[in-house]
């Protein structure tokens, strides 16, 4: 059974969004890692770009394949989470922990339209 | 969706299935990695009961599989078994395969359960000849064991001293007393072996291989058989094989004996041998971040050269290398090119494909 935390918001594509301060950082979820298998490199964006909700911002390669990670929320990328470059495995270690990506959110009413845990975990079922 | 008789078994040991072939079939058990490095250093069983098996048996039967087949029939002993492909005969690839030599009248032929009826369909097409085809697949069970451990495990379940069968080599033999023909063959670059059994025995076999293995033996699913077999440069069907390719394009010359006998597509070959291959399949290496996969395009500077085949960070060397066909004169060692990675280019190196060494015991 993956692992679900509580107050973070999530997509049907298995993101996580963790809202502090106004910004939002953005991971994948315990069940996409563990889909996912052992994840070898992440493809991160670069500081400064935008994000469109929907859209895809990052690509995860497991040793078999790559997968796009699809942005929850739409804005500007203020800071990406570098480890990640050196030590891909760190998401499968913990998934929430490591986040990809804190954007600075266009349009807060956005996360209203995102899935709560409860809702997530249905789908994950 | 079809199951193989070790289905159950698969699903006790947690194992992550998934459609290939029309069978389900187990990609990974716990890690790919795991399982990778556990046939490089001791032991690693492969569920192969997709594979398909054919018998040919006849006076003619070792005509039927010479004029079907590229490598050289008539040369082989009894209980060899030899690697190549069948043709079309445009040179392109029907599927690659193993022959088994019983004696003069009856072979075994092994073959991609991919493939299965496509090439059941062109074999019994061309089949002009005094023997008997029959597909085999549904009847028999097959597992493989591969890592420097597979000999000292399996020799304690057999009834023949396994070390004394060479590479490439059969012997029927007894396992807990019941028939099971092993070959000294596998697709992972390392020693092992490959048992062939009704249905019932393997189940047996399998389990008797996990108990004797103990701690030295794990279940390896078809995530790590690729992997494995992509660090060897081994060919995979569908990447780089194809109806399109040709098998020297694909750089498996050594299993086309145009010298030999005659067999469909070798014209083609022969003049593609005199006229070298205008693409051959190369290995590549990522200088920059990322992974280069199966289907992405290769260039120079602006121009279209080729594709990747296979691609992988290869979990022994760390490295991420690809297989590629690559239109010559960009196949030479240490030529930069660069592949698209969805829309962004990164740079390649052309390098040698055996990006690990093998270890086959002879």
């Amino acid at each position: 059974m993956s692992k679900i935390v509580k107050g973070l918001y999530y997509t049907n594509t298995h993101e996580w969004v963790k809202v502090e301060e106004g910004f939002a950082y953005i991971g994948i979820t315990d069940y996409a890692q563990e889909s996912l298998g052992e994840i070898v490199f992440v493809e991160l964006p670069e500081e400064e770009d935008q994000a469109e909700a929907g859209e895809e911002f990052s690509a995860i390669e497991s040793v078999k394949a790559a997968s796009d990670v699809l942005s929850p929320i739409t804005g500007i990328i203020v800071l990406v989470n570098d480890d990640l470059e050196d030590a891909p495995e760190l998401i499968n270690e913990d998934p929430y922990e490591n986040w990809i990506v804190k954007v600075e959110m266009e349009n807060k009413s956005e996360i209203n339209k995102l899935l709560s845990a409860e809702e997530y975990k249905e789908i994950c079922e | 969706m079809k199951k193989t008789v070790l289905y159950d078994s698969h699903l006790l040991a947690n194992a992550k299935m998934v459609d290939f072939a029309g069978f389900m079939m187990p990609v990974v058990y716990t890690s790919i990695t795991e399982e990778h490095n556990y046939v490089r250093e001791k032991a690693g069983m492969f569920d192969v009961s997709h594979m398909g098996e054919f018998y040919v048996k006849g006076t003619e039967a070792e005509k039927f599989v010479d004029n079907i087949f590229t490598n050289d029939v008539v040369t082989m002993n009894n209980n060899q078994v030899l690697y190549g492909m069948m043709c079309y005969p445009t040179g392109g690839v029907v599927d690659d395969l193993l022959v088994y030599k019983i004696n003069k009248d009856s072979f075994i032929m092994i073959v991609n359960a991919s493939n299965i009826d496509k090439d059941f369909d062109w074999a019994t097409k061309n089949n002009t000849f005094d023997c008997t085809l029959t597909n085999e697949s549904e009847n028999i069970s097959e597992v493989a064991l591969q890592g420097p451990l597979a000999e000292k495990i399996l020799n304690k379940l057999t009834d023949f001293d396994l070390t004394t069968l060479p590479f490439f080599t059969f012997q029927y033999m007894k396992i807990n007393n019941k028939d099971v023909l092993v070959s000294r063959t596998g697709y992972t670059g390392e020693d092992g072996f490959e048992i062939y059994a009704d249905h019932d025995v393997i189940l047996n076999v399998w389990n008797e291989i996990l108990a004797e293995g103990k701690e030295n033996v794990m279940p390896c699913g078809l995530g790590c058989r690729d992997t494995l077999r992509f660090e060897v440069a081994l060919p995979l069907y569908g990447n780089e094989l194809s109806k399109d390719i040709s098998p020297l394009e694909a750089g498996l010359g050594f299993a086309v004996k145009l010298d030999a006998g005659n067999f469909i597509g070798k014209d083609v070959l022969v003049a593609q041998k005199l006229n070298r291959t205008t693409r051959r399949i190369v290995g590549l290496k990522l200088l920059d971040k990322g992974i280069i996969r199966h289907g992405y395009e290769v260039y120079h500077n602006d121009t279209l050269v080729g594709e990747v085949t296979t691609g992988y960070k290869s979990p022994c060397t760390g490295e991420t290398v690809a297989l590629a066909m690559i239109d010559r004169p960009y196949d030479k060692l240490k030529t930069e090119l660069t592949v698209d990675v969805r829309g962004k280019r990164k740079k390649v190196v052309v390098r040698n494909k055996k990006f690990y060494q093998k270890s086959y015991k002879n």
